[in-house]
């Protein structure tokens, strides 16, 4: 299995998510650079970190959604690949369009970095089939702007077709629904505002991200 | 030619930012504010030396990048004559 991460100026999670990446399929994944346009053959998981892409310059994600490695992204997206999108990374998402709505800035207007609680709403997803649908879990979040916002259609669509992975049980943010976590239709793209990366290493005891990174290595192992 | 883009968050959309300066007002005397919504404008110099070409080229760059359609409203003013 192969795994890449994309870099931008301004990623501060990029060496998280690789380092969560090796552990979970025993090789380094590939680092991939904003101004690269063309992705290394064989790819079955990209990675786009969290941190303050270009500055959160315009809008949080935007600048970043047009960067040259971004159309990459996408077009191996809309062939079937498997992108997760972590933070900043569910910002860029959701600007380049692979994901439905918006994150704007958090209803009470502050930075939150804490652990959270999270109910995993769908096990049927290479990202998610580690954990029991139900199960409560626990990720860090550490976002200014990760107030989920989209239409009540798309809100509506969202749930009746299961694609939205993890809701918050305290909503920190404001976000609709108490979202947390969204799936494409495809259910092959995620983006998440918490953390999984920050909570699968086993010197900071048992993460309840691991199972996240464990899952995928399962499902595309043989991809 | 001179293009001011605005962009404001839709009418539909919560503003917690625009909430806090209504507090914020209220809070320094001035009563009688109702709501408060905060945008971001945008000058941009542009090239073209026709108004309606500034303008349109300005429109397509609201919605490739300068205003996020599912979010925010824009409005292009052109400025400066040649």
């Amino acid at each position: 299995m192969r795994t890449a991460v994309v870099v931008f100026p301004g990623s501060n999670c990029d060496r998280d998510l690789a380092v969560a990446f090796a552990r979970a399929t025993g090789r380094p994944p590939a680092m991939l650079w904003h101004k690269d346009t063309e992705l290394p053959p064989g790819l079955d998981l990209i990675g786009l970190p969290g941190g303050f892409s270009f500055g959160d310059y315009l809008r949080c994600g935007a600048i970043a959604a047009h960067a040259p490695i971004c159309r990459a992204v996408a077009d191996f997206a809309r062939a079937g690949g498997h992108v997760l999108g972590v933070c900043n990374g569910f910002q860029v998402l959701t600007e380049t369009g692979l994901l439905p709505g918006a994150l704007i800035r958090n209803a009470n207007l502050r930075f939150v970095c804490r652990p959270v609680g999270l109910r995993v709403e769908t096990a049927t997803s290479a990202f998610t089939q580690g954990y029991a649908r139900g199960q409560a879990i626990t990720l860090p979040i550490a976002h200014h702007d990760g107030n989920y916002v989209a239409d009540p259609a798309t809100i509506d669509r969202l749930r009746d077709t299961d694609r939205i992975a993890f809701t918050y049980l305290d909503n920190p943010n404001g976000s609709a629904g108490n979202i947390a976590g969204i799936l494409s239709e495809n259910r092959r793209v995620l983006g998440m505002m918490p953390h999984p990366e920050r909570a699968a290493d086993p010197a900071l005891g048992p993460g309840d991200g691991t199972p996240l990174f464990a899952g995928l290595a399962t499902a595309l192992a043989n991809a | 030619m001179k293009a001011r883009v605005t962009v404001m968050l839709k009418e539909d959309v919560l503003d917690p930012q625009g909430g806090a300066i209504a507090e914020a007002l209220a809070r320094q005397g001035f009563h009688g504010v109702g709501s408060v919504r905060q945008g971001k404008v945008i000058e941009l110099d542009l090239a073209e030396a026709d108004a309606m070409a500034a303008e349109a080229a300005a429109i397509r760059m609201c919605e490739a990048l300068l205003a996020n359609p599912v979010i925010e409203d824009y409005e292009v003013e052109i400025v400066a004559g040649p």
